[in-house]
């Protein structure tokens, strides 16, 4: 029951937050909603066993690329005291588009016969023998992807011939 | 009575990607886009771990790790761009971004 409890109020914190990033007139409260939808998915990891992940996701989303996001917001062009998120285009179109996808998405989960399966109990451990038993070269490989992101966003960043 | 099943994680995560791809189709400011994407992203990766935790095997966390470092990536080289773009354009409207139109 608590659980349920639990759940319905970190959905209803995640998707309001969504409804707002996408609502939202102001840049600088598109990303700070944007923060609230990912620590809610932050509780949503904690409630599925996955506190490495919940834990990660604190830290470097809702630390660091919010912090990210915000430098770039303040870096582009303001205009008066307010940074406007320029509007929205074709909403109408838009919306048949999203609820379509979402609705199908819907009908292939309630109706797909999904094994509900008991939830099992995972141990932060079984995750760190995963990533350095069979995914240890993967996981190698993905330091080196952000070591190539992190060079590549600095060389763009100080071309001064764009 | 029992806690929310795999579906009720599955059809949470299928609004959030709904949310966010009305984001990516309706927004015209870059930025706003970039964070559309990161909903879009962040609605997948809830599904990894909600697999994860249903199918009792962590590979699927580890998957979901990996798409967190990746959007990260994104996200890194995605701003520098906008930043590069903000600099050559006046407006980060991607309506007014037409110079390769024919």
């Amino acid at each position: 029951m608590i659980d349920w409890v639990l759940f319905v109020v970190l959905a209803l914190v995640t998707l309001g937050g969504a409804l707002k990033v996408v609502s939202a007139e102001d840049l600088v409260h598109v990303v700070l909603w944007l923060a609230v939808t990912l620590l809610g998915t932050a509780g949503f990891y904690a409630m599925l066993d996955a506190g490495f992940l919940a834990a990660i996701q604190v830290l470097l989303y809702t630390g660091g690329v919010i912090t990210l996001m915000l430098f770039a917001v303040l870096l582009v062009r303001r205009e008066g005291g307010h940074i406007p998120a320029g509007g929205v285009a074709e909403p109408a179109r838009a919306g048949v588009v999203a609820l379509a996808t979402a609705a199908l998405s819907g009908f292939a989960i309630v109706r797909g016969g999904l094994l509900e399966g008991e939830a099992y109990r995972l141990e932060p451990k079984a995750l760190g023998q995963v990533l350095l038993g069979p995914l240890a070269l993967p996981f190698e490989a993905l330091s080196v992807l952000l070591l190539a992101a992190m060079v590549g966003a600095i060389v763009l960043a100080r071309r001064k011939d764009a | 009575m029992m806690g929310p099943g795999l579906s009720a994680y599955l059809l949470v995560a299928a609004a959030m990607f709904g949310v966010g791809l009305y984001g990516v189709l309706s927004r015209r400011n870059l930025v706003a886009i970039v964070v559309s994407v990161e909903l879009m992203a962040n609605a997948a990766n809830l599904n990894l771990v909600a697999f994860s935790r249903f199918g009792g095997h962590p590979w699927g966390q580890a998957l979901a790790l990996f798409g967190l470092a990746l959007t990260v990536a994104e996200v890194v080289v995605g701003l520098a761009l906008v930043v590069l773009a903000a600099r050559s354009h006046t407006s980060l409207d991607v309506d007014a971004m037409s110079s390769l139109k024919g």
